[in-house]
């Protein structure tokens, strides 16, 4: 098996036998006691079985340890075909001779007891079928059906005494399943021979919706993980998570991942989000918080990234043709196999599974950017507490992974805008903001970044304007007092651009007006001149007459008096 | 239990089975219990196979054979299973549906 977590060397004092369970031997740091009995408790349905078997099997698969399925439930027919669907082909392991199954009958009606008796026939069953293939691994499932079986407890109780012991001794591994009882772990207090490791399972039902998880009660001799991990059983068998365990020790990037909105990259640094951080989304219903998570998809499927798309409203058919709509085609990128949405009704099972299934998807795909769609839809099936914890969990997880996270959260109409529904804006590293603003008989998208940490980022307002050519943003009109948007923001645009025609038509009047009036001066003063001019012509004129006047005068003066002959 | 007189008649052949591990106290003397019954509530219709799991021990699965000393009534049908020491000799002729004479 592939993608299989590397088993930790085991802790010095203690030798483990790896289960190869996904995530048990994390949590066990290495695996069961190696020689020693293990007890499995839980309700019915819980999964002890299952467990059970898939140690037995992915022991002789992966570990060449054959084992011994001693089966006091079900036929060893049952057993391989309820296992059979998990791909674990037991009649072939057996015919391998990996495996044993013995199917033991205990039926209380046909057995008469007339005396002092042993179980030594069972352990001569079952010494047999460990020599006969070499067995380092053994079963037994469950043993509380000797008591029902059997008649004399004392003596059964004392028989299993030895059996743990005999178990011990011929040193195999071994997995005892108990029911779990009504004030014990099991109910018929198996846990009192069983000692070493105590593996609890439990499947509980919240609001309707089941949950797995696993504990480890105890487990002597080794350090093990505390918690109640949440476990899943899916097409593969069991899995375990041990995602609790994570501390904050993730690798920080300075690089950035483009929002797939030219505008909202220049608003976050002119650059988009920091890689491997967290994003929230949030805002009313039908603010635009999946179109701005789907531009953020198709931004990094058009760099060749791969995208896991988690949604919990719509079908994948559904949001590839909601998206086209605004010129996301997002269906070219699911056939070239960039894109791979999961929608999921959330109350289709327990926050824990859908804690499993994303980190089982995650490392499978290992996209570069996960959408969670939106993620207060959770709320169905877990209280705030709940889903945060479940949300650290999976940021912690897509964080050290270095994947690019954006979750969309409702806020609904009532609750203040600046508060994410389920509490969860504390983990987040960038928080866009998408309200409706109502003006003018309409409702308008306004996106703002209420933080952003690690960059200098915009604080402004920018209306989020769908169009068939994908999203942009646009400058709001900030007037006087107001931000307009929509309609309101062209019609004010509008009202603007016709105020400063007026007023440049009103400036140009004027300046002709001025105009005429110098000219008009201009005209005057060349007539004043011109008026100047002739002025001193005459005086010219006159003067010269006058000089030729009194020259005549002179000198017909002087003539006179020739002509008197005077003086 | 109104036809166990005919059953005790010799026409029905009592095939028993006892199923030991090794020469224990407990499989003598459930042996020697048995073969004491028998003689005496049945005599000349019975046949006993004294089976040793440890020297076969796969004959163990057959019968679902866990405690030891387990008699199986092979015959007549239905099987029947009485384990111990045979020392309650009752119980053992209720467990074999004989009635004691």
């Amino acid at each position: 098996m592939k993608n299989r977590p590397q088993t930790k060397p085991p802790t010095p004092g203690i030798a483990k036998c790896p289960t190869g369970i996904r995530g048990l031997d994390e949590i066990t740091e290495g695996g069961l006691p190696q020689g020693r009995p293990t007890l499995i408790c839980g309700a019915a349905g819980c999964g002890k079985t299952l467990l059970a078997v898939e140690f037995i099997v992915r022991g002789a698969r992966e570990f060449n340890e054959p084992g011994v399925f001693m089966a006091f439930e079900e036929t060893g027919k049952e057993l391989s075909d309820n296992v059979a669907s998990l791909g674990f082909d037991l009649p072939a392991l057996i015919r391998h001779k990996k495996v044993a199954v013995d199917y033991v009958r205990v039926e209380r009606s046909e057995i008469e007891e007339t005396g002092e008796f042993d179980l030594e026939g069972l352990f001569i069953r079952l010494g047999n079928a460990i020599d006969t293939i070499g067995a380092k691994r053994v079963v037994l499932d469950s043993l509380e059906a000797l008591f029902a079986g059997l008649p004399n407890e004392a003596i059964v109780r004392a028989e299993l005494r030895r059996l743990f012991g005999w178990l011990k001794e011929k040193g195999v591994t071994a997995i005892i399943t108990g029911e779990q009882g009504e004030k014990t772990l099991t109910r018929h207090g198996l846990e009192e021979y069983v000692s070493d490791c105590v593996i609890f399972l439990d499947h509980r039902v919240n609001n309707q919706v089941a949950t797995r998880r696993l504990r480890i009660v105890k487990y002597r001799g080794s350090a093990h993980g505390t918690n109640e991990y949440p476990a899943l059983i899916d097409e593969q068998g069991l899995n375990v998570l041990p995602i609790s365990s994570l501390g904050l020790h993730y690798p920080v990037s300075t690089a950035y991942v483009s929002t797939g909105i030219p505008r909202l990259d220049a608003m976050l640094a002119r650059k988009g989000y920091f890689k491997g951080s967290s994003i929230l989304v949030s805002g009313t219903a039908g603010s635009g918080k999946s179109s701005v998570a789907a531009a953020f998809a198709n931004g990094v499927c058009q760099r060749g990234g791969r995208c896991l798309y988690w949604s919990s409203e719509e079908s994948p058919e559904q949001i590839v043709r909601n998206m086209a709509s605004i010129g996301f085609d997002l269906g070219r990128y699911v056939r070239k196999g960039l894109l791979r949405f999961h929608s999921i009704r959330p109350t289709m099972y327990g926050l824990e599974s859908h804690l499993v299934t994303l980190h089982k998807m995650v490392s499978e795909y290992r996209p570069e950017a996960v959408v969670m769609d939106p993620i207060t839809n959770l709320s169905a099936i877990g209280g705030d507490g709940e889903i945060k914890a479940m949300l650290t969990r999976v940021i912690d997880f897509l964080k050290t992974r270095g994947v690019t996270t954006i979750f969309t959260s409702l806020t609904s109409g009532a609750s203040v805008p600046e508060q994410s529904e389920v509490g969860v804006s504390s983990l987040m590293d960038t928080w866009l903001l998408l309200t409706m603003v109502q003006s003018a008989s309409e409702r308008n998208r306004v996106l703002y970044l209420l933080k952003s940490r690690g960059m200098a980022h915009s604080n402004q307002m920018r209306e989020f304007v769908l169009t068939d050519q994908g999203v942009d943003l646009v400058d709001v009109y900030i007037g006087p007092g107001a931000v307009y948007t929509g309609a309101a923001r062209l019609s004010q645009e509008a009202h603007d651009k016709a105020e400063i025609l007026a007023q440049q038509q009103a400036a140009n009047l004027r300046r002709r007006e001025l105009d005429q009036e110098r000219r008009n001066l201009q005209a005057q003063v060349a007539a004043l001149q011109t008026r100047l001019a002739n002025l001193a012509a005459e005086e010219r004129v006159a003067a010269t007459l006058e000089k030729q006047r009194a020259e005549a005068a002179r000198r017909s003066a002087a003539q006179l008096a020739g002509a008197r002959k005077a003086d | 239990m109104s036809n166990t007189k005919t059953q005790q008649s010799g026409t029905k052949r009592w095939q028993l089975r006892l199923y030991v591990a090794g020469q224990t106290p407990k499989s003598i003397t459930a042996l020697t219990n048995l073969k004491k019954l028998c003689e005496t509530h049945l005599a000349g219709c019975y046949e006993i196979e004294v089976i040793d799991l440890l020297k076969n021990p796969k004959l163990a699965a057959g019968d679902q054979i866990l405690a030891i000393p387990t008699l199986v009534r092979k015959l007549p049908t239905p099987i029947k299973k009485i384990i111990g020491d045979l020392s309650n000799e009752t119980r053992v002729l209720v467990g074999l549906d004989v009635r004691p004479v």
